[in-house]
């Protein structure tokens, strides 16, 4: 019943949200904005009209995707390792953080025209400006969650003879887990953003690419289009996530 | 059978900074005893059995289990914390079943164990239970069991018993005597409940006040099942209370 009520008042600010948007855009006929219908028509049409940037939304969509997908796996791949050895080995902790603060600050998209300038506007360039976006999130939640190991857990390690080595993969890391599920999130929110902003500046394909060439022809509908895809995807790819999340999170969040 | 551990402290002295909690400690707990160690409110008994097994590393002196320095991978020992310390990532039988990881105890022999002791703590029906899925006694209870599967040579307990009910505790009470009779491990079980430790034990060592120190190790020979009413239990309980007062 709670569920029900939920979901009605969900459509219902969805339904209001549209209204008000068609009644500004009605008030307004020789103005900039579309009607909501109009941007869902663009949106559909897009899948198979290359106008006016040349390729169709899923051509875009597949271009955004490898570019976000192989930087933000490569930032997890390096980002989590790293942040857990830094939480784990004092000694690699003094070596590894100068450097790591230094880097830390510097925003994902504050390195795309270091990108551009090394790399191109190729995959390369953008793909590292996500994987930095990516690695920073996935360093700090591993480094935070290894060092929430409670003393307790470890010295029941300790007492059976565990190694340290097993000490860190049998008791620190599944009590990181829950963090790094949730530096994988904030990885991918940010790792998203970044991509389109390096797409709107450096590209030949891409979401971000379709919206700016939408821009200069004024084509606000598709613009509007190419963000609700951008939001659709962020939010599949949060789906998928939260499903790893209980699959790894056996025992629900600790 | 496991064989129970003789353990000898010689000169034991813990500080952390420059407050000095055990102040050389000089005792010999025999192989198969059971031993209560009880001792005034915030005298440092925790501290005791963590610097007994170097979970704290010691200031000075020396501690000895068979005559050798303490070595956890060589050492059979068990602890069960006052504190809950069950692994939320893992069940019930999962939990049990930790140490003996650890200890790469043969598959078969490892389920045979693992059955044994979830049954003894009465968690079978919850097996496949997650720690958060529990109340405080049962997880207790689950460390109890992961601790014994281990079949150790020396048991600590620090107030293993605290958060149960009272119901519970006498069962786990009797199950302990039960347990160390069977196996001839060596226990030492921290309490403040005095009734408890003369319930328990069959001695009793009682710590002083802070910088501790050994005041005495008392035998108890009341003979088992032993009634809590009787002339002797109180006369007992009422003369390890006077030794605990230090005002």
């Amino acid at each position: 019943m709670k569920e029900k009520k939920y979901t009605l008042i969900s459509i219902a600010a969805v339904a209001i949200f549209l209204i008000i948007w068609q009644i500004c855009a009605a008030m307004n006929p020789g103005g900039m904005l579309p009607t909501p219908v109009a941007v869902v028509k663009a949106f559909f049409l897009k899948f198979t009209d290359k106008n006016p940037d040349g390729a169709t939304m899923l051509v875009h969509l597949g271009a955004s995707l490898k570019v976000a997908l192989s930087g933000y796996l490569i930032g997890l791949l390096i980002g989590i390792p790293l942040g857990i050895c830094m939480a784990w080995y004092k000694k690699f902790d003094w070596f590894a953080r100068p450097l790591f603060d230094l880097i830390r600050p510097v925003p994902g998209i504050a390195w795309i025209p270091l990108m551009i300038i090394l790399f191109g506007i190729g995959l390369l360039s953008k793909s590292m400006v996500i994987f930095i976006s990516s690695f920073t999130a996935c360093v700090i939640n591993s480094y935070s969650g290894i060092k929430q190991t409670e003393s307790v857990h470890l010295w029941v390690g300790q007492i059976y003879g565990a190694s340290n080595t097993t000490q860190l993969f049998k008791i620190a890391i599944p009590t990181a887990l829950p963090m790094i599920m949730t530096g994988m999130k904030a990885a991918l929110g940010t790792s998203w953003g970044a991509l389109i902003a390096a797409e709107l500046l450096a590209s030949t394909k891409g979401l971000g690419f379709m919206i700016q060439q939408s821009r200069g022809l004024m084509r606000v509908d598709i613009i509007i289009a190419g963000m609700a895809m951008i939001g659709i995807v962020g939010a599949l790819l949060g789906v998928l996530l939260n499903l790893l999340e209980k699959l790894v999170l056996r025992g629900g969040r600790w | 059978m496991s064989r129970g551990a003789n353990i000898k402290a010689v000169n034991l002295t813990k500080k952390f900074g420059d407050l000095l909690v055990l102040d050389n400690m000089n005792f010999e707990v025999e192989a198969g005893e059971l031993l209560c160690v009880v001792g005034p409110t915030g005298c440092g008994k925790t501290t005791f059995l963590n610097s007994l097994t170097n979970l704290y590393q010691i200031t000075s002196g020396q501690i000895l289990i068979d005559d050798e320095p303490v070595d956890l991978k060589k050492h059979n020992v068990s602890y069960i914390f006052q504190e809950n310390s069950t692994m939320p990532w893992l069940t019930v039988e999962e939990n049990i079943r930790f140490g003996l990881d650890i200890k790469k105890v043969a598959e078969k022999e490892k389920k045979e164990r693992v059955e044994e002791f979830m049954e003894i703590v009465g968690l079978t029906p919850y097996r496949k239970f997650f720690p958060r899925q529990l109340s405080a006694s049962m997880l207790q209870r689950v460390s109890i069991a992961r601790a014994f599967a281990t079949k150790p040579n020396l048991l600590l307990m620090d107030e293993p018993y605290a958060q149960l009910d009272i119901e519970l505790r006498y069962k786990l009470e009797d199950e302990l005597i039960k347990l160390w009779e069977a196996t001839g491990t060596t226990v030492m079980f921290i309490t403040h409940n005095i009734e408890e430790a003369v319930y328990l034990g069959r001695k009793i060592l009682i710590l002083t006040n802070k910088p501790t120190t050994v005041k005495t190790f008392l035998d108890n020979p009341l003979p088992r099942p032993r009634d809590i009413a009787s002339e002797e239990f109180v006369k007992l309980r009422n003369q390890v209370t006077d030794l605990i007062k230090w005002w």
